[in-house]
C-alpha cells in the first residue's frame, strides 16, 4: 500500500499495540495472526478474535484493544453493525478503541459504509504484512489510513455531489485536501506527498484526518444520492 | 364457442413450420398476417379471401374465430418488406435490443370499418327467418365483445415477452370492461328477444346468483393457483440464478484453481493466474448490471478502457496493476489516443518498474479534462537521457498525446520510480 513512514519504522521496535481480529474466515484470521502477531518482531499483540457481530462486540468490550481489524462482511449485520454497537467505546476519552476496516470487497458502498460508520481507515486484504502493521500503528495514533482505492472512492463521492451543500465547510473538500487525496489515489506515500506539495508529513496527516472527518459527518442525503446514482443502495 | 371447436380439425394440421399468428402489423387477431407469412402470400390476398368467405354465410368469420382461438400468438409470418413500417427495434436501458411493435392504429380502424361494412352487406344479403334475424344483433354484440376481450388477452401475452404496453394498463382495463359490457348487452338482448322482457329482472338475478356461486366455489382455487404459479416462477428464477453462479464458478474459478495446483512450483505463474481470476470474479460480483459475460466487445467508456488495458498488461507481464478511477466519460477520438498512450505507459511500467511492486494506475475525469497517471516503483530513469531510438516513450506516449492536443509528462518520483502523467481535453460536443 504505502511505504512505512520513518517515524513508525523506529517505533515498531518499542511500541506495542493490542489488536482484535474480526473476520468470519478462520483461515484468514490464522494467516493474519501468523503474519503480524509475532509480538517481539512487529509489536502487534493479537488479544482476541471474533467471527461474527455478537462475538466481536463481546470480545472488544472484554479486551478493550487499541485497534480492531474489522471485516466488512460479517454474519449478523456486517462491520457496520459492529461499529454501531461499539460507538461508545470509540468515543472513550481514556482509551479509545479504533477500527481499521480490512476487506476483500472493493464495492464502494461497503467501503464508504464502514468509514462513515466510524472506521479510521480501510485497507484491502491483499496488503502486505509490513504495510498492515504500519497501518495499525497509524490508526492507533488516531491517524487515518486511506488506501489508493479508498481515496478514489472518496474523491468520487465528493466530486459528484452537485446539489448545494447544507454545510459548506463540511460538504466540500478544500483544494489542498483534494490534492492530497489525489496523490494517495496515485499511490504516493505520505512522505512522498509531503515532498511533492512542499508541506510536512504532519500536515498531510491532518489533511487526511480532515477528509475522514468530513466523510463521517457530511450530510447523509448527498452521499446517499451518490450511492443511489451508482445503484449501490 | 361450439362452432369454433367444431372447426378445430380444419386448423389443426401441423406442417413442419409451426403456424403462428403475427403480433406485428396485425389488424385484428393477426390471423391473416400470420397465414400470409406462413403460406408466402401477400397479406391483402388472405384478407380479401377472409372477407369474401365472410359473405358466404359468415363462414369467414367462423374460420377467423377458429384460427384466432387455436393458433398461438408469435412473431412468425411477418413478411420482410411489410413489417418494418410497423416494427422497430429499440435498445432498452439494460442494453438489450428488443422488438417494439408500434400500434397499427390506422389499420385497426380500417379493419373495424371494413368489418362493419361487410357485416351490413352480410345482414342485408342473408335471408334468415324473422325469428332468427332478431337474434342477429345480440349475436353481433356478443361477437364484438368476445373479439375485444380476446384481442386484449393477446396483448397481455405479448406484453409478457416483449414487455410493451405496460403503461397502457388503464387502456387495457377499459377495453376489457368494454368487452364485458358488449357481451352482457348481447346476452341480455337475447333474453329480451325471447319475449320475456318482463322476466328480465329475475333472469338477471338468477344469473347473478349463479355467477356469485361459481366465484365462491372457484375463487379460492383460482387464487391458490395464481399464487402457486408465481411461487413456482420465483423458484425457477432462483434456480436459474444458482445455476448461473455454479456455471461461472465452475468455468473460471475451478479451472484456475486446477491450473494453480499444476503450476504450484512456478510462483510467478500462480500469482498471475490468481490475479486474473480475482479480477474476473470481482467484475462478475460487483458489476452493477449484467453478468460480465460480454467481455469481448470494445469498451466504450473511459473506465472500461482503463480497466481492460490494465488487465491485459497485467496478464501479459505478470505485474500487478492497481487501478483507481474517479468519474467516467464516454470515449472519443482524443481519449482513445490517450488510452493508447496510457497502455504504452503501463507496459513500460510493468516491464522496467515492475520489480518494485504493484504499478499504480489512476484515471480521473474532472470537467472536460481527463487525467491519467501511471507510476511504478522501479529504479526510475532520467527522462532527458532517453535515447533517440526509444520509440516507445517518445512516439507512443509523448508524440501521440501531443498530436491529439494533449500533454504528457514523465518524471522521476522522489521516493524512486517513474510516473507518467497524461492530460487530455475531451473533444467538444457538437450539441
Amino acid at each position: 500500500m504505502s511505504d512505512p513512514t520513518e517515524a513508525n519504522d523506529t517505533a515498531t521496535g518499542e511500541r506495542r499495540v493490542r489488536v482484535v481480529l474480526v473476520d468470519d474466515h478462520r483461515m484468514f484470521r490464522t494467516g493474519v495472526q501468523a503474519e503480524i502477531g509475532q509480538t517481539e518482531q512487529t509489536g502487534v499483540e493479537v488479544v482476541g478474535e471474533a467471527a461474527d457481530v455478537d462475538q466481536a462486540v463481546t470480545v472488544i468490550t472484554a479486551t478493550r484493544p487499541e485497534v480492531v481489524l474489522l471485516d466488512v462482511h460479517l454474519p449478523g449485520g456486517g462491520g457496520v453493525e459492529v461499529l454501531r454497537r461499539c460507538a461508545p467505546l470509540m468515543g472513550d476519552a481514556e482509551q479509545p478503541v479504533r477500527f481499521l476496516a480490512l476487506s476483500v470487497s472493493d464495492a464502494a458502498e461497503d467501503v464508504i459504509g464502514v468509514i462513515r460508520g466510524g472506521a479510521r481507515g480501510y485497507v484491502t486484504k491483499t496488503i502486505t504484512g509490513t504495510d498492515l502493521v504500519d497501518s495499525i500503528f497509524r490508526v492507533q495514533d488516531g491517524d487515518a489510513v486511506f488506501s489508493p482505492r479508498l481515496a478514489g472512492f472518496v474523491l468520487d463521492a465528493f466530486a459528484s455531489t452537485d446539489a448545494p451543500p447544507v454545510d459548506e465547510d463540511l460538504d466540500r473538500l478544500t483544494q489542498r485536501e483534494r490534492e492530497v487525496l489525489r496523490l494517495i489515489a496515485r499511490g504516493y506515500a505520505y512522505k512522498e506527498i509531503a515532498k511533492q506539495l512542499f508541506i510536512s508529513v504532519k500536515t498531510v496527516e491532518s489533511h487526511v484526518s480532515a477528509v475522514l472527518r468530513k466523510l463521517q459527518l457530511s450530510n447523509r442525503h448527498e452521499l446517499t444520492r451518490w450511492a443511489t446514482a451508482r445503484r449501490l443502495v | 364457442m361450439p362452432e369454433a371447436a367444431a372447426a378445430a380439425p380444419l386448423v389443426e394440421p401441423r406442417p413442419p413450420r409451426k403456424l403462428y399468428r403475427s403480433s406485428d402489423g396485425r389488424w385484428l387477431g393477426g390471423v391473416a398476417r400470420g397465414l400470409a407469412g406462413h403460406l408466402g402470400l401477400p397479406v391483402i390476398w388472405v384478407r380479401l379471401v377472409f372477407a369474401g368467405l365472410f359473405m358466404a354465410d359468415g363462414l369467414g368469420a367462423l374460420l377467423y374465430a377458429a384460427f384466432w382461438f387455436f393458433v398461438p400468438l408469435g412473431v412468425g409470418g411477418v413478411s420482410g418488406q411489410k413489417a418494418p413500417s410497423f416494427v422497430t427495434t429499440e435498445t432498452s436501458p439494460d442494453g438489450r435490443r428488443r422488438l417494439v411493435a408500434r400500434r397499427p392504429d390506422k389499420g385497426q380502424i380500417v379493419a373495424l370499418l371494413l368489418m362493419v361494412v361487410v357485416a351490413m352487406v352480410f345482414v342485408g344479403n342473408v335471408n334468415l327467418g324473422t325469428g332468427a334475424k332478431a337474434y342477429l344483433w345480440p349475436a353481433v354484440l356478443v361477437g364484438a365483445g368476445v373479439a375485444l376481450v380476446w384481442r386484449q388477452a393477446d396483448n397481455a401475452r405479448r406484453a409478457r415477452w416483449a414487455e410493451v404496453g405496460r403503461r397502457r394498463r388503464t387502456l387495457s382495463l377499459l377495453r376489457a370492461a368494454g368487452g364485458v359490457l358488449l357481451v352482457t348487452a348481447g346476452v341480455s338482448g337475447i333474453f329480451v328477444m325471447q319475449g320475456s322482457a318482463a322476466h328480465l329482472g329475475s333472469v338477471l338475478q338468477a344469473a347473478l346468483a349463479v355467477l356469485v356461486g361459481i366465484t365462491l366455489l372457484a375463487g379460492p382455487y383460482l387464487v391458490r393457483m395464481t399464487q402457486d404459479l408465481s411461487e413456482e416462477r420465483l423458484m425457477r428464477i432462483r434456480a436459474q440464478e444458482r445455476a448461473e453462479v455454479a456455471a461461472h464458478v465452475h468455468d473460471s474459478v475451478l479451472h484456475t484453481l486446477t491450473l494453480i495446483q499444476r503450476n504450484a512450483e512456478n510462483a510467478g505463474e500462480v500469482r498471475r493466474l490468481a490475479r486474473a481470476q480475482e479480477r474476473d470474479l470481482r467484475t462478475w460480483l460487483y458489476k452493477p448490471e449484467g453478468t460480465g459475460k460480454d467481455e469481448a466487445d470494445e469498451p466504450d467508456t473511459l473506465a472500461e478502457a482503463v480497466r481492460r488495458n490494465a488487465a491485459e498488461v497485467e496478464d501479459k507481464h505478470g505485474v500487478p496493476l492497481e487501478v483507481v478511477i474517479v468519474g467516467d466519460c464516454p470515449l472519443d477520438e482524443r481519449i482513445g489516443a490517450q488510452m493508447q498512450a496510457a497502455r504504452e505507459a503501463m507496459v513500460n511500467a510493468a516491464k522496467y518498474g515492475g520489480e518494485g511492486g504493484a504499478v499504480q494506475v489512476y484515471a480521473e475525469v474532472e470537467g472536460k479534462t481527463v487525467f491519467v497517471s501511471v507510476r511504478d516503483r522501479g529504479p526510475g530513469f532520467d527522462p532527458d537521457s532517453i535515447p533517440a531510438d526509444r520509440m516507445g516513450v517518445r512516439e507512443s506516449i509523448i508524440g501521440r498525446m501531443e498530436r491529439h492536443g494533449g500533454t504528457a509528462r514523465l518524471r522521476a518520483v522522489p521516493g524512486g520510480g517513474t510516473e507518467v502523467e497524461l492530460e487530455m481535453e475531451r473533444a467538444e460536443k457538437t450539441s
